[in-house]
């Protein structure tokens, strides 16, 4: 790797997708929601890379695979200012803006120890709720509320 | 999927004042059989003797013959049965299930996995909507109406799910509040601003005295014992939020206490006798209320 411009060049792809402007604690969240541990493409991923918005940043780039905005959106729980942009014969041809959905399905689990999905075998449901420069999450089921720092994961 | 009764937030405010409507209703004629040939499954994976008997009563003076189970100790559900499975099976047999459990969303998730009407009667501390509503009836049979009442929820108002729902329920009735508890259980941030973002008042104390002359209702409420880890605070704070009958000399004479019962010393037995003691008579609603939900979400009103 070197630096050219202020600018890091991780390898760059022929035809696929860039995630950019993860924050490097959501990276492996990032893997984990769009199961990234199973795919079987080229992936290179980078991690506390220098960024001048974010400080540290983290980026994964797949090689031929294109995925649908509601999968992408997915990522917004964890890093809500990601962009996307998507290669053509080495040249970005898109460039795509995360947005939040208004529900999200199995992706997180509920903060609430004693929530019904915590204790049998139940697909989690929340409502996102804006606010400000945060998102929380309100439990389809115990009604709890569930903030960005204590939501978990699950793997896919 | 069937109209159910999960939290009281799924109910309207139309439909709030429909069933008190109802439930005056029954009051006036304790037994209608509008729901012969009818079965209702009272499923109390956690035990609750008040609550069910009381929706079983309801049922059965609407003509309805009921099932099921008080405690889960003689059912699958102790061999490790899911809650999908146990609500899947008896939802074949019946018309309503009416059910407690102590997992909060519980009911909302059966109420999702079969096509009957679900009613709520407890999933841990999260709702209680029957209460809510007995609690509505009985104030407006109290005050005469719902609108500008001035309540007292005194106790446990950090943990009390029944204040909370309350306090969500009466904001749309442009009520004023006192929030009367021990500063290690007062009421949460998030309630106070959801008055602040409606405009509703509300005052603070942690004296019992202070506010118990200017309010139409005294909702009373236990403070468990187990919420304190210091067992010298438990007795301090324990006499300090117990009323008695000396205590209500000047407070308006329309002024009612609510209770949600059990109590345990909270309210001295000398207040059972005073003019503005009303828990009693509240429980007694809770089962005309139960019977106008059962009705409602059956569609026979």
């Amino acid at each position: 790797m070197e630096k050219k411009n202020n600018q890091l060049i991780v390898n760059a792809i022929e035809n696929g997708m860039v995630l950019d402007h993860i924050p490097s604690e959501s990276i492996f969240a990032v893997i984990d929601i769009l199961g990234l541990s199973s795919c079987t493409n080229q992936i290179t991923i980078g991690s506390n890379l220098e960024s001048k918005s974010l400080g540290r940043k983290g980026i994964i780039k797949i090689a031929d695979r294109y995925f649908k905005n509601d999968e992408i959106n997915k990522i917004a729980l964890v890093a809500p200012k990601a962009t996307i942009n998507v290669i053509k014969d080495y040249k970005v041809v898109e460039k795509k803006r995360i947005t939040i959905p208004d529900e999200i399905e199995g992706i997180a689990k509920c903060s609430n120890p004693l929530c019904v999905t915590n204790n049998q075998a139940i697909k989690t449901k929340f409502k996102t709720v804006v606010k400000e420069d945060t998102v929380e999450f309100v439990c389809r089921y115990c009604e709890k509320t569930t903030d960005i720092k204590s939501l978990k994961i699950i793997p896919q | 999927m069937a109209k159910s009764l999960i939290s009281i937030r799924d109910f309207s405010t139309e439909e709030i004042l429909h069933i008190l409507d109802i439930a005056t209703e029954m009051e006036q004629n304790k037994s209608q059989n509008i729901l012969q040939g009818k079965v209702i499954a009272c499923l109390f994976f956690e035990p609750s003797t008040r609550t069910r008997l009381s929706f079983e009563t309801a049922a059965n003076r609407l003509g309805a013959r009921v099932i099921g189970f008080s405690d889960v100790g003689n059912t699958s559900i102790s061999k490790g049965e899911s809650l999908k499975d146990t609500i899947k099976m008896v939802a074949n047999y019946v018309d309503m299930i009416i059910m407690r459990h102590p997992l909060e969303g519980a009911a909302r998730y059966a109420s999702e996995i079969c096509n009957l009407p679900i009613v709520n009667a407890g999933d841990g501390a999260n709702q209680h909507p029957s209460q809510t509503l007995l609690d509505l009836y009985t104030i407006r049979e109290t005050q005469g109406r719902l609108e500008n009442i001035a309540i007292n929820m005194v106790g446990d108002l950090k943990y009390g799910r029944t204040v909370h729902s309350l306090l969500q329920a009466l904001s749309n009735f442009n009520a004023s509040f006192f929030f009367t508890s021990p500063d290690s259980l007062k009421m949460p941030d998030e309630y106070k601003e959801f008055l602040n973002e409606r405009g509703l008042h509300y005052e603070e104390t942690s004296s019992l005295n202070e506010y118990i002359n200017c309010c139409d209702i005294l909702y009373m409420t236990r403070v468990q014992q187990e919420r304190f880890r210091n067992p010298m605070e438990y007795e301090k704070v324990k006499n300090f939020f117990r009323l008695d009958a000396s205590m209500l000399e000047g407070v308006k004479p329309n002024m009612k206490i609510l209770h949600p019962l059990p109590r345990i010393n909270e309210i001295a037995t000398d207040v059972d006798d005073t003019p503005y003691a009303y828990f009693y008579k509240q429980a007694e609603n809770g089962m005309y209320v139960r019977m106008a939900i059962i009705a409602y979400l059956l569609g026979y009103k």
